[in-house]
């Protein structure tokens, strides 16, 4: 039965959330009752769609429906498909062919190698290394490596690669400036730069008679050193032959006439400034002297060459006998 | 009794239980409907101090989610007459709450008007050992209330320690703690019947509820549609529902009177469908729209339409004047308020300070109910409704859903009741050996 009510509008007064289809206001409503007919009379769920109405309000249970089961249902259609191996192949070579489609498309292609700021030698050498058979896909090519490749080259001393639109390769190679020859036993002779960094071998002195001749161990490690004394010992250019390292301690500036200035392991350009000043005054390298030996600051010392001290014997043994006389 | 001390406790636990989950329903199984609302119990507000009632009186912790009504079947005299019935109907209503909350609801405290509630005062005295009041002498002094024979086949529904007496000093709400050497406490001892009860846990049983709790429904009614003045001075509540009129008297907020009489509003659509020869449907819905007990000079010339579809012209062209119909009703509604007010005399109603008496639930808004009951009940009667709450949807703000509402402040701040407290210690050996074994266990 439904509760009673007094109250006189029909709006306001049924006050059940829930109202059973065959109510008492459907009993005289001849077009309710037969709308009734349809609906069943019984509005209580049966135990079983109470109990899954129950469950499905349930958090633990609609959050595995929702999310859980469709996402193993997803997983488990997907391990099924992928158990064949034919499946498996046929799907990796499908995505091998995608890719490789993809990667040697014209825009991705790289035509030639362009190597800037090297000799013809140098870059008919650094293509050679890099083996790169043109025209291949920008993807295939790994700048990185090829930058190392192309850094071990003595003779480079930096490079830079870049892909330019339109498939070229551009190779910047900066060279190293080649500073000093160093001889570096009977035969072997190689160019420097001015770090000490070997750039070349040389087969002949004559082919760069331009470049000052450094020799002896330990010489190539301190060629900052040796072209500083170069550069002191520029008013007698014409006669310098080389610098010898002596101990890999100290210099000795070899000049021709086999004359040697033996340099100090300290401060060696300020004890050649001195002696060269010392030469413009008297012109001492002009004399017949074997060595000068500026190794002690504040004593030089001067070694005769063999004739010049068998004359100056002579001369002192006849003074000394015209004195006596 | 002590089975039931038990039934009750693990039914407190539950409540517990279900309160830290957050999600309780409310059944009210009435004769004519069965409501149901789904509580969302929020977790207590840091920021608002505690000062044992919280804000709103306690009831700021709570927020009705879902309700539901529906028409109750297998329900007479607010106790379960067809047990399927019933239970089909309780899942009717227990499926729409929760899809309107979306929520799915555990743990339900269900509440019913039948099982004949009777009440018993009983009183309990205590010399206190400690200087102080402790927990174990408040359980002494009630273990201590001289039980009355409840009878075959009855059980203790709600055990309400209503008032304690410390030394001379009476009307003391909490003796806990205070000064004094004999303690005294009269107890609410509010029984029904058994097998009714236990037709209704099996009804809930079988769908699929815990039961964290049982009220009845005149208890919670007054809970509900008595103001706090009310409540303190001594009030009567009359819930007047579709099977059974329950009576609740309150005074000093404590339950102190329950009984109720097994005549409703259904008796008057009964009456309705006899004498005018309808179907107890079409009575139902006359009552509803055109009924009323006191008689005016209109009620002649108020022609109702009956309406019918069996097929006879002149019997579906039935009209009846508003006058037979009062004549019809008022007879009944008067028979049930002398059967209230006979309760209440036995009751000894009339030596309260407060003789407020409050009418409510669904039969109390036949329009002129208040003055007929003025004459019967005394002057002092005014129609009530239940107070509000967070959340519950407009429809069911009525007067039908005192006990409803009643039931959802029962959830939220229940009274202390006899089984709160612990047992004493002597009555249970086993018990006390446990405490020294626990206590050998902490310290050792």
């Amino acid at each position: 039965m439904q509760p009673l009510i007094a109250r006189r509008d029909a709006t306001s007064a049924m006050v059940s959330a829930q109202i059973p289809p065959h109510g008492p206001f459907g009993a005289f409503d001849p077009t309710a009752q037969a709308q009734n007919k349809a609906v069943p009379r019984d509005p209580a769920p049966s135990r079983w769609s109470y109990r899954l109405h129950r469950l499905w309000l349930t958090p633990a249970f609609r959050g595995f429906v929702r999310l859980g089961m469709p996402a193993l249902i997803v997983a488990g259609a997907i391990g099924l498909w992928l158990a064949d191996a034919d499946r498996r192949a046929s799907i990796v070579g499908l995505w091998t062919q995608v890719d490789s489609a993809f990667r040697s498309r014209p825009e991705f292609m790289v035509q030639l190698m362009s190597v800037e700021g090297a000799s013809p030698v140098l870059a008919d050498s650094i293509r050679r290394a890099l083996d790169l058979n043109l025209p291949t896909s920008s993807f295939e090519i790994d700048l990185a490596a090829a930058r190392v490749v192309v850094e071990a080259f003595d003779a480079v001393e930096g490079a830079d690669l870049r892909i330019l639109p339109g498939g070229i390769l551009q190779v910047d190679v900066t060279e190293r400036q080649p500073a000093v020859l160093w001889r570096d036993g009977p035969e072997t002779l190689w160019m420097l730069d001015g770090t000490g960094h070997r750039i070349a071998r040389v087969t002949a002195r004559g082919l760069r008679a331009d470049l000052p001749l450094i020799a002896g161990p330990g010489a190539q490690t301190n060629v900052f050193e040796a072209i500083a004394l170069f550069a002191a010992a520029e008013p007698i250019a014409a006669r310098v032959r080389g610098l010898v390292r002596i101990g890999a301690r100290r210099w000795d500036l070899v000049l021709d006439r086999d004359q040697r200035i033996l340099l100090p392991a300290e401060d060696p350009v300020r004890a050649l400034e001195a002696m060269l000043a010392l030469h413009t005054a008297q012109g001492l390298l002009d004399r017949d002297l074997r060595s000068i030996d500026l190794r002690l600051p504040g004593r030089t010392g001067v070694q005769l060459a063999p004739s010049a001290s068998d004359r100056l014997r002579t001369i002192s043994q006849s003074s000394s006998r015209g004195t006596s006389l | 009794m002590t089975d039931l001390y038990h039934a009750q406790r693990a039914m407190r636990n539950m409540r517990r239980a279900a309160l830290e989950r957050g999600v309780v329903a409310v059944l009210d199984i009435g004769t004519s409907k069965i409501a149901c609302l789904i509580l969302r119990f929020d977790p207590p507000d840091a920021d608002t101090p505690d000062d044992g009632f919280g804000i709103l009186a306690g009831q700021a912790q709570f927020r009705v989610v879902g309700a539901a009504t529906t028409r109750s079947r297998g329900v007479r005299f607010g106790e379960v007459d067809a047990m399927v019935e019933t239970e089909r109907a309780i899942r009717t209503v227990v499926r729409s709450a929760q899809k309107a909350a979306s929520v799915r609801a555990d743990h339900v405290i269900a509440t019913f008007s039948g099982a004949r509630p009777r009440s018993y005062g009983l009183a309990g005295e205590w010399e206190v050992q400690s200087p102080a009041v402790t927990d174990q002498d408040i359980a002494r002094v009630l273990a201590a209330c001289d039980m009355p024979d409840l009878g075959q086949g009855r059980e203790v529904l709600h055990a309400h320690p209503v008032n304690f007496a410390l030394d001379g000093r009476t009307g003391l709400a909490d003796p806990h703690g205070q000064i004094g050497r004999h303690l005294a406490v009269d107890t609410h001892l509010m029984t029904v019947d058994a097998s009714a009860v236990e037709c209704l846990l099996h009804c809930l049983r079988r769908c699929d509820l815990e039961v964290a709790g049982l009220a009845s429904s005149a208890y919670l009614s007054g809970l509900a549609a008595l103001v706090e003045d009310e409540q303190e001075m001594g009030a009567a509540c009359i819930d007047m529902g579709g099977g059974t009129t329950g009576i609740s008297i309150f005074l000093k907020k404590h339950l102190i009177h329950a009984d109720s009489v097994r005549l409703g509003g259904e008796h008057i659509s009964n009456d309705i469908s006899k004498g005018l020869e309808l179907p107890l449907a079409t009575a139902e819905r006359i009552k509803t729209f055109h009924g009323g007990v006191q008689a005016t000079g209109m009620d002649d010339r108020e022609m109702i339409e009956i309406g019918a579809d069996s097929g006879d012209w002149d019997k579906d062209r039935r009209r009846i004047s508003r006058t037979e119909l009062i004549g019809i009703m008022r007879p009944r509604v008067e028979e049930i308020l002398e059967d209230v007010r006979a309760q209440l005399d036995a009751a000894g109603f009339d030596h309260l300070p407060g003789q407020q008496i409050v009418l409510t639930g669904g039969a109390s808004q036949i329009p002129g109910l208040d003055g007929l009951a003025a004459r019967i009940l005394g002057q002092r009667v005014r129609l009530g409704r239940p107070m509000r709450v967070q959340g519950l949807p407009q429809a069911t703000t009525g007067a039908a859903f005192a006990a409803a509402v009643g039931l959802c402040l029962f959830a939220a701040r229940p009274q202390d009741e006899w089984w709160d407290f612990e047992t004493p210690m002597p009555a249970y050996p086993a018990r006390s050996l446990r405490r020294a074994a626990r206590w050998l266990r902490q310290n050792w």
